[in-house]
C-alpha cells in the first residue's frame, strides 16, 4: 500500500495494490467485446473476432497428414490436445481404421490431463474476476501438479506432441505410473478445498446465481456446446454419445444442471474435474501391454469426421483426402466459435458490473475476454475492461459486507 | 425411432431433392441434394428429426464448389452430411455435374465484381448458421441469399475485395509480405 | 542506454501484449506470477495500463488486424522501453510463416531487444530471459 515514487516522472503515484492478480492487458482499442448500455443495463452486445485468424485451415492443406498434427496443435494452447485428437479420429475415419487398445488408453489420459488442467485455470480466473483472489493462487498452483504429471507423461507442460493418426508417438514407461498416480492423488485434497470454498460459499452463490442465464431453447437454437449446453440442461456429451478411445470402458458420469447461469456453469466444471481424475487413474492403472501405432502407410480418397469432447465442447475436424499424403481439404471447427453467439442471449438486459463474469463464463479464449468496450446509446465511451474487471470485483465486495463475511 | 425408419422417412419424403445417397458407415451418412432444397431439408432435419447443426465445411473444386452441412442426429448417433455442388459461373456451359446438378441463378454482386454462386441461407432457421456462414462468405466467396447480415467475420477490413484465401487460385497479393526466415 | 533505464530496472513493471497468438505463452507469462515461480519477488509486477510499462512482452505472431494496435501501443509507451519477444511466433512466425495473414514478423514492426525461443518457452526460460536483458542494461553503465 502507500505510494511510490515512479521513476520518469515528477509525482508521487498511488501505486495500486491487491489484487496482486494479473491485471490483464488493455488497450484503447479494437474492440473485441462492444457493450451498448443504457444507463446500468447492457442492451447490445458486438462481437469482433479475428484477432487469432493465422489462416490455419490453408496451412494444414499445404501439408502431410503427419506434419498437420503440429499445426492443429497450435490452435489453442489450452486445449491444445484436442485439436490433434479430432483431427486423427477423422483421419482414422476415412478408412475406418482401427487403433490398438494401448494407444486409445494412452490417448484418454492425456486427453483428461488436459481437462483438468483447463477447468482449473478457468476456475483461477473466474476467482479473478469476483475478487476471490485467492481461489486464483490456488487453482494455478494446483495446475503445476498437473502440468508436472503431463511432462512426466509427455515430456512437455503444454503442446505434447503425443498423437499421430494410428495411434500415438511415444509410449509411457511403467516405471513412471507410480509416481504419476501419487502425484495425481496428492491433488484431491486440495481439490476438495477449493470445492468446498466455490459451492459453499453464499457471498459466491448470490453473486452467480440467476445471473447470464441461458435458456435450454436458445441453447439449442445457437448449437451451444460443452459445459455451456450442459448447464442449460442439454444433456450432451461427445464421450457418451458416440464413445471413441477408451471412454465405454471406464465408469464415469455426465455433469448436467438444469438453471443455466454462471453458478451452474462453475458447479459444472469443478464436478467434471472429479470425473476426469477418476477416469486418469482407471486409465493408469488398467493401462493394457501392447503396440501403440497402428503404423497407417496410405490414407485412400475419401472424407473422414472426427469429434472430440474439448474442456470447452465439442471440437469438429473433417477431412478429405484424394490419395495423395495431404489432406485436401481440412475443416476445423473449434467449440468456442459455437459458443461465442450466445452472448446475445446470455449478457442483454445484464448489469455492467456482472459482464466480466458472463463473459468468461463460457470460456473463451483466454485473452479474449478483456477487449472490452462499453459505449452508450450516443456511442461515447464509458469504461474499458479493466473497469469492467473492477466493478465486477467492487460488487463483491459490497456483497460481502451486506452479508456480514470476512 | 430406429436408424432405418430414419433412413426410409428421408428416402421417400425427398425423393426428387435427393441425387446420392450413400451410407458409409453405421455412423456416416453423406446425402447429396439439389441446391434449391436445401432449406427444406435442413428445416426437415431441424425440427422434426431433432438434429444438432454441427458446421459447414465449403471445399473449391475444379468445376464447382461443394458446401457440406454436417447436422449430428444425436439419439443414434448419426453424422448426416448434406452436399450440395454450386456450379462456378464461368463454367454454366458444362452440363451435368453430379447428375443433373444445380443451374445458376442471376448473380447478385454488381459492377464489376466476381461473380459469386448463391444459395439459400439458412440463418432464418436457425441461429447457429449466421456465423458459419459469414465465414464461408468472407473465405470461399459464397453468397448466401437472406442472410441479415453478411459481414467479415475474421478477415481484416482492409483485406481487399474479391480475394479469397481459400480459393485454389488464391496468390499472395501482399508486396509488403516476408515470407522467408532470413537465415 | 543510461541512468534512467538502469534506474527503472530495479523494479520493472511489465505489460504483456498478445498480437495475436494461440495464448500458450500468455498462459506461461501469467504462471510466473503464480507462487512456484513468482517473478514478484524480484519486483516484477504486471502494469494495468501501457503508460506505466517499462518493458513490453509481445507474444504471437502479428496478424493483419492486430498490426496497427501494436504499432499505436507501442507508440504510447513512455520510452525507453524494452521489447522482449516471446514464443517463436514472436521470433519469425514459427510454422506460420506461410499463413496468408501474417505478413511480417514482429521485430519488422516495432524494434526488438531480446528473443526468448520455445514454443511456448518455460517460465524458468522467461525469467531467465528477463534477467539477461536487466543485467545487459545494466552493464554498460558501470
Amino acid at each position: 500500500m502507500g505510494s511510490q515514487r515512479h521513476p520518469g516522472s515528477g509525482s508521487l503515484m498511488p501505486r495500486t495494490i491487491v489484487p496482486i492478480g494479473p491485471y490483464h492487458p488493455l488497450q484503447e482499442e479494437p474492440e473485441f467485446f462492444r457493450l451498448t448500455v443504457e444507463g446500468e443495463k447492457v442492451v447490445d452486445i458486438d462481437v469482433q473476432v479475428g484477432y487469432n485468424h493465422r489462416g490455419i485451415e490453408k496451412l494444414s492443406e499445404m501439408k502431410t497428414f503427419d506434419q498437420s498434427t503440429f499445426v492443429v496443435e497450435r490452435i489453442c494452447g489450452i486445449c491444445s490436445t484436442s485439436h490433434p485428437f479430432a483431427f486423427c479420429n477423422a483421419v482414422e475415419d476415412v478408412d475406418q481404421v482401427e487403433i490398438p487398445e494401448r494407444a486409445k488408453y494412452i490417448r484418454t489420459i492425456i486427453a483428461e490431463g488436459e481437462r483438468v488442467h483447463s477447468h482449473l485455470l478457468w476456475l483461477g480466473l473466474a476467482g479473478h474476476f469476483l475478487a476471490y483472489n485467492t481461489v486464483f493462487m490456488w487453482a494455478w498452483k494446483l495446475r503445476e501438479e498437473i502440468l508436472d504429471v503431463m511432462e512426466i507423461l509427455s515430456g512437455n507442460r503444454n503442446n505434447y506432441g503425443m498423437f499421430k493418426p494410428g495411434g500415438v508417438r511415444r509410449d509411457i514407461k511403467s516405471e513412471d505410473i507410480p509416481g504419476v498416480l501419487k502425484k495425481v492423488d496428492s491433488i484431491l485434497p486440495t481439490l476438495d478445498m477449493l470445492r468446498k470454498a466455490v459451492m459453499d460459499d453464499p457471498v459466491l452463490a448470490a453473486r452467480t446465481k440467476g445471473i447470464g442465464i441461458l435458456s435450454k431453447a436458445e441453447a439449442l437454437n445457437y448449437g451451444a456446446l460443452g459445459p455451456t449446453a450442459r448447464a442449460s440442461g442439454v444433456a450432451r456429451d461427445v464421450r457418451k454419445d458416440s464413445p471413441y478411445a477408451a471412454y465405454d470402458q471406464v465408469e464415469w458420469n455426465m455433469i448436467v444442471t438444469q438453471n443455466g447461469d454462471v453458478f451452474d456453469k462453475l458447479v459444472i466444471r469443478v464436478l467434471e474435474m472429479y470425473e476426469s481424475v477418476k477416469i486418469l487413474k482407471y486409465c493408469l492403472t488398467k493401462l493394457p501391454p501392447g503396440e501403440i501405432d497402428a503404423k497407417i502407410k496410405i490414407i485412400p480418397p475419401g472424407e473422414g469426421i472426427g469429434t472430440h469432447e474439448a474442456p470447452r465442447g465439442e471440437t469438429f475436424h473433417y477431412v478429405r483426402s484424394d490419395g495423395s499424403n495431404r489432406p485436401v481439404r481440412h475443416k476445423v471447427r473449434a467449440p468456442t466459435f459455437m459458443n461465442l453467439p450466445t452472448y446475445k442471449s446470455t449478457i442483454v438486459g445484464e448489469t455492467l458490473s456482472d459482464a466480466t463474469i458472463i463473459l468468461a463464463a463460457i470460456d473463451p479464449c483466454y485473452c479474449c475476454t478483456e477487449r472490452v468496450a462499453v459505449r452508450n446509446l450516443e456511442g461515447t465511451k464509458l469504461y474499458n475492461g479493466e473497469d469492467l474487471v473492477r466493478l465486477s470485483q467492487e460488487k463483491t465486495e459490497s456483497l460481502r459486507k451486506k452479508m456480514g463475511r470476512p | 425411432m430406429k436408424r432405418e425408419d430414419v433412413l426410409k422417412g428421408l428416402k421417400e419424403r425427398f425423393a426428387g431433392d435427393i441425387l446420392e445417397f450413400s451410407e458409409k458407415s453405421p455412423k456416416r451418412l453423406y446425402i447429396e441434394i439439389k441446391a434449391e432444397s436445401i432449406k427444406k431439408v435442413a428445416l426437415y432435419l431441424y425440427k422434426d428429426l431433432g438434429c444438432r447443426f454441427n458446421i459447414a465445411s465449403g471445399m473449391d473444386m475444379r468445376r464447382h464448389f461443394e458446401i457440406l452441412y454436417h447436422f449430428l442426429l444425436e439419439d443414434l448417433n448419426v453424422q448426416i452430411s448434406l452436399r450440395v455442388k454450386l456450379l462456378k459461373p464461368s463454367k454454366m456451359s458444362s452440363p451435368a455435374v453430379g447428375g443433373g446438378g444445380s443451374m445458376d441463378p442471376p448473380p447478385t454482386t454488381g459492377g464489376n465484381d466476381l461473380v459469386l454462386p448463391e444459395i439459400d441461407s439458412l440463418a432464418p432457421l436457425f441461429e447457429a448458421a449466421n456465423w458459419v456462414e459469414r465465414e464461408l462468405h468472407e473465405l470461399l466467396g459464397l453468397n448466401f441469399r437472406g442472410h441479415p447480415d453478411l459481414r467479415k467475420l475474421l478477415l481484416p477490413d482492409d483485406w481487399p475485395q474479391g480475394v479469397y484465401p481459400l480459393r485454389q487460385d488464391y496468390k499472395e497479393w501482399d508486396p509488403n509480405a516476408i515470407r522467408d526466415r532470413g537465415v | 542506454m543510461g541512468v534512467k533505464l538502469t534506474a527503472l530496472l530495479k523494479s520493472p513493471w511489465v505489460f504483456h501484449l498478445s498480437t495475436g497468438s494461440c495464448n500458450n505463452c500468455d498462459i506461461e507469462v501469467l504462471d510466473c506470477l503464480t507462487p512456484r515461480f513468482d517473478i514478484e519477488r524480484f519486483g516484477m509486477l504486471l502494469a494495468g495500463s501501457v503508460r506505466h510499462a517499462d518493458v513490453l512482452l509481445v507474444t504471437g505472431s502479428a496478424n493483419r488486424k492486430s498490426m496497427e494496435r501494436v504499432k499505436k501501443l507501442y507508440e504510447q509507451v513512455p520510452k525507453p522501453c524494452l521489447v522482449v519477444a516471446i514464443g517463436e511466433c514472436a521470433l519469425s512466425r514459427g510454422l506460420f510463416i506461410d499463413s496468408y495473414n501474417c505478413p511480417v514478423p514482429v521485430d519488422k514492426i516495432i524494434p526488438v531487444d531480446v528473443y526468448i525461443p520455445g514454443c511456448p518457452p518455460r517460465p524458468e526460460a522467461i525469467i531467465a530471459g528477463i534477467v539477461k536483458l536487466i543485467e545487459k542494461v545494466k552493464a554498460p553503465a558501470q
